[in-house]
């Protein structure tokens, strides 16, 4: 087990066109998947971005896609709720099951698909209207009226981001005029508002200072055991403090993926280990 | 030097400061003109060597050179001005336009007064010396000498028929009243007080009797209608007209410019068709827009309105209802005229949403038009506004295509009002700037006109700044609460 491979043959070879077989720790393999991935690939036009990725995420757990830029963690973790499908030249095969269902199936709506997960983009992006209707806004375009429902689910949410008390007197206002700490947590309050049985989250503390990116990652473990979280992220330090099985990717592929503790401090994989140390990437 | 770019800084500075200079000027000009036009004038008294004692306003002072013949052919006193004035104006003589009025006895509005003709002591004001402005004839100068009530002189002296005069002034006179008046030439008139718009001793007037002529004018001018082919009186049916056309065709524009800019930025597979759409858009944008007003009376009062007629209206047929120019066909065609304004901005402002604000709202499981309808659009409401608003100045200026497709010189029907069905979308109407050029270039008593052309065109000018100020204070609200702050 500790016998390890020949130092940057994987790399080499991932470089080099060929696609290799992802190092999966037996421990991911043991837990309960929500989230099947099945020999997904995808293009962008002429341009393969994800090759053949096969791997299962944990229920209830959080789980980091880490790796150098452009190495198709965004573009994986965009697949799971088919954003990729506004892009034109995008096209996939393989598959991806959540909960047993098709993701990719030709009778699948996306819309019923995107509303069982909940989604936290890099830059907040609160909509236009009061910091209310921003956390509400699943249920609303679901056609959601009655306003007892809609408060409870707003309080709720937004107690989930930790944000109630600084907000809960000033519902009404323009979610525009909070700070980028508050606009991020209060974009995870809209993304949890639906209960979905997902949370997907791409880099959602890069634009943030220190003390946000914090109150996200406290978020993050709270939010553990009730959510599934898929986190993709950039910050080493982040995957490690917030995530229990950390993946790590490179040129579209999964190289290595384990438990979060291994990961970062016994890899198997040499290529892991140069770059989490940092010798790369 | 360059490379510091000084020279660049002062060549877009003097861009600035030369367009602002001009706007200036022009402004300037026609607010001078505009505000002073309704200021009462002294009114004067110049006697000719015939003998004639023409009463008037001076509305222009002129030079000009006289034809070689006129200076040889004077004799006496008169050559002696008229050599004295040559020789200090380098061989041109001074004249003054006075407004005579009293076109029914003299059968002119103006009279051109060369100064060396004015003896030493043959101008004078004199003291009740009274200006008429009348229903019809135009005004009228002249002394009064007795006020005549059913039939009695009840008063001869002036300032007791001044007294009486404005008491009885707009009264009811059952047994008639009248104002018996002798011009500067000696010519006896009788004036029905009904027909007397207002009068006022010019020459008598304090500061504030000034500003109270000032205002009643203006007050007239904003809500009488027109008299005297429109050279005097008020212009409230063109006010009215502007604005309702103004407004009817923002409210048509807008929607269709809306709608048709989210196509194009929004479900439209963006290719070359998308950008030979664009181009061609633009290019509507710089037709000229006399073409659009050919096509509104061709499409819009003739094919259109004409068929509306031949089903709806045939009764009265020959005679065409929407089958001619009206209010509703001058909005359709300033509604195409601005389109691609609206088009534009409308593209710009969507465009500008980010597209992570778009993602989120696909990621909650919106469709497509959940998004556009709750995120996108209130987001790019400021930008559609600042359309709205450049379409609106754009249509409010406009007046070659109106010509074609309904302005009219006089039409004291409104197209809204009390009557049944109160909107009258086929009624011809009145347009400020139609009615500028109309006083400009087609008034037969262009003198008197021309003073009005520049109190309308500050009328219009205001008008366009009240609406584009309204609109901008809307936008403002929007934007502050679509857009709020950046952290």
């Amino acid at each position: 087990m500790d016998a390890k491979p020949a130092p940057f043959d994987r790399l080499a070879a991932i470089v080099a066109g060929e696609t290799v077989p992802p190092e999966i720790h037996s421990e991911v393999k043991a837990e309960e998947a929500i989230l099947q991935v099945e020999g997904f690939n995808l293009w962008y036009g002429e341009k393969q971005a994800l090759f053949d990725i096969g791997m299962p995420i944990p229920r209830g757990k959080v789980t980091a896609l880490i790796g150098p830029s452009g190495c198709g963690k965004s573009t994986l973790l965009r697949s799971v709720n088919r954003m990729n499908d506004l892009i034109d030249t995008v096209r996939i095969s393989g598959n991806m099951r959540i909960a047993g269902d098709e993701i990719y199936g030709k009778a699948v709506d996306v819309i019923e698909l995107r509303r069982r997960m909940g989604m936290v983009f890099q830059k907040s992006n609160p909509f236009p209207m009061s910091i209310r209707e921003n956390v509400v806004y699943a249920l609303r375009i679901n056609g959601e009226r009655n306003r007892a429902v809609l408060d409870e689910v707003c309080e709720k949410a937004l107690r989930g981001a930790a944000l109630w008390d600084e907000v809960k007197d000033r519902l009404d206002e323009s979610a525009l005029g909070m700070s980028g700490g508050q606009q991020q947590r209060l974009c995870i309050a809209r993304a949890i508002a639906a209960e979905p049985e997902m949370l997907l989250m791409d880099e959602p503390c890069s634009a943030l200072d220190p003390i946000a990116t914090s109150r996200v990652e406290e978020l993050i473990l709270e939010l553990r055991g009730d959510y599934t979280v898929l986190i993709v992220t950039h910050n080493m330090q982040q995957a490690s403090r917030v995530s229990d099985y950390t993946a790590f990717m490179y040129l579209g592929q999964v190289v290595e993926y384990g438990p979060t503790a291994r990961l970062f401090t016994n890899p198997r994989l040499k290529e892991t280990e140069d770059y989490i140390t940092g010798r790369f990437g | 030097m360059l490379a510091r770019g000084e020279p660049v800084v002062w060549l877009t500075g003097s861009g600035l400061v030369i367009g602002l200079l001009m706007v200036t000027v022009l402004v300037g000009y026609v607010f001078y003109q505009g505000l002073i036009t309704f200021w009462p004038r002294p009114v004067v008294a110049l006697t000719t060597p015939d003998g004639r004692t023409h009463l008037g306003e001076v509305t222009r002072t002129d030079t000009f050179i006289p034809p070689p013949d006129l200076i040889p052919g004077l004799t006496g006193a008169l050559r002696e001005r008229a050599e004295a004035q040559t020789a200090r104006e380098e061989g041109a003589l001074g004249r003054r336009l006075l407004r005579t009025g009293n076109f029914e006895l003299t059968g002119e509005h103006f009279r051109w007064v060369e100064d060396y003709l004015i003896a030493e002591g043959g101008e004078s004001r004199p003291e009740w010396a009274l200006v008429f402005e009348r229903t019809t004839w135009g005004r009228f100068y002249g002394f009064p000498t007795a006020l005549v009530l059913g039939g009695e002189v009840v008063a001869e002296d002036p300032s007791r028929i001044w007294e009486m005069f404005q008491d009885h002034h707009g009264g009811d006179h059952p047994a008639g009243a009248v104002l018996r008046v002798r011009t500067a030439s000696g010519e006896e008139k009788e004036l029905d007080l009904t027909e007397i718009v207002r009068a006022y001793p010019a020459n008598r007037l304090g500061f504030l009797d000034k500003v109270r002529v000032y205002a009643s004018r203006w007050n007239e001018f904003l809500t009488a209608e027109p008299r005297e082919a429109n050279s005097e009186g008020g212009v409230f049916p063109a006010i009215f007209g502007t604005v309702v056309m103004t407004l009817a065709m923002t409210i048509l524009v807008v929607p269709f410019g809306v709608m048709a800019a989210l196509y194009l930025r929004e479900y439209a597979k963006q290719g070359w068709l998308t950008s030979v759409v664009r181009i061609s858009i633009n290019n509507l944008a710089g037709v000229p827009s006399i073409v659009f007003g050919v096509f509104g009376l061709g499409f819009f009062c003739y094919i259109v309105g004409g068929g509306i007629d031949q089903v709806f209206f045939s009764d009265k047929l020959p005679s065409p209802t929407f089958g001619t120019g009206g209010i509703m066909w001058a909005s359709l065609t300033l509604a195409l005229l601005t389109l691609p304004v609206v088009i534009v901005a409308t593209e710009e402002a969507l465009a500008a949403v980010p597209t992570s604000m778009r993602e989120g709202s696909f990621a909650c499981g919106a469709t497509r038009w959940q998004t556009i309808r709750r995120v996108v659009l209130p987001r790019a409401l400021p930008g559609v506004m600042t359309g709205a608003i450049l379409a609106m100045a754009r249509g409010a200026g406009e007046v070659a295509p109106l010509m074609l497709v309904g302005a009219v010189k006089l039409a004291p029907d409104l197209p809204l009002d009390l009557e049944w069905p109160f909107m009258h979308p086929e009624r011809s109407f009145m347009h400020l700037g139609f009615h500028i050029y109309d006083l400009g270039f087609q008034s037969q008593n262009s003198e008197a006109a021309k003073p009005m052309v520049f109190t309308t065109t500050l009328l219009l000018m205001g008008i366009v700044l009240f609406l584009n100020a309204a609109a901008i204070r809307l936008r403002s609200g929007l934007t502050r609460k679509y857009t709020g702050s950046k952290f």
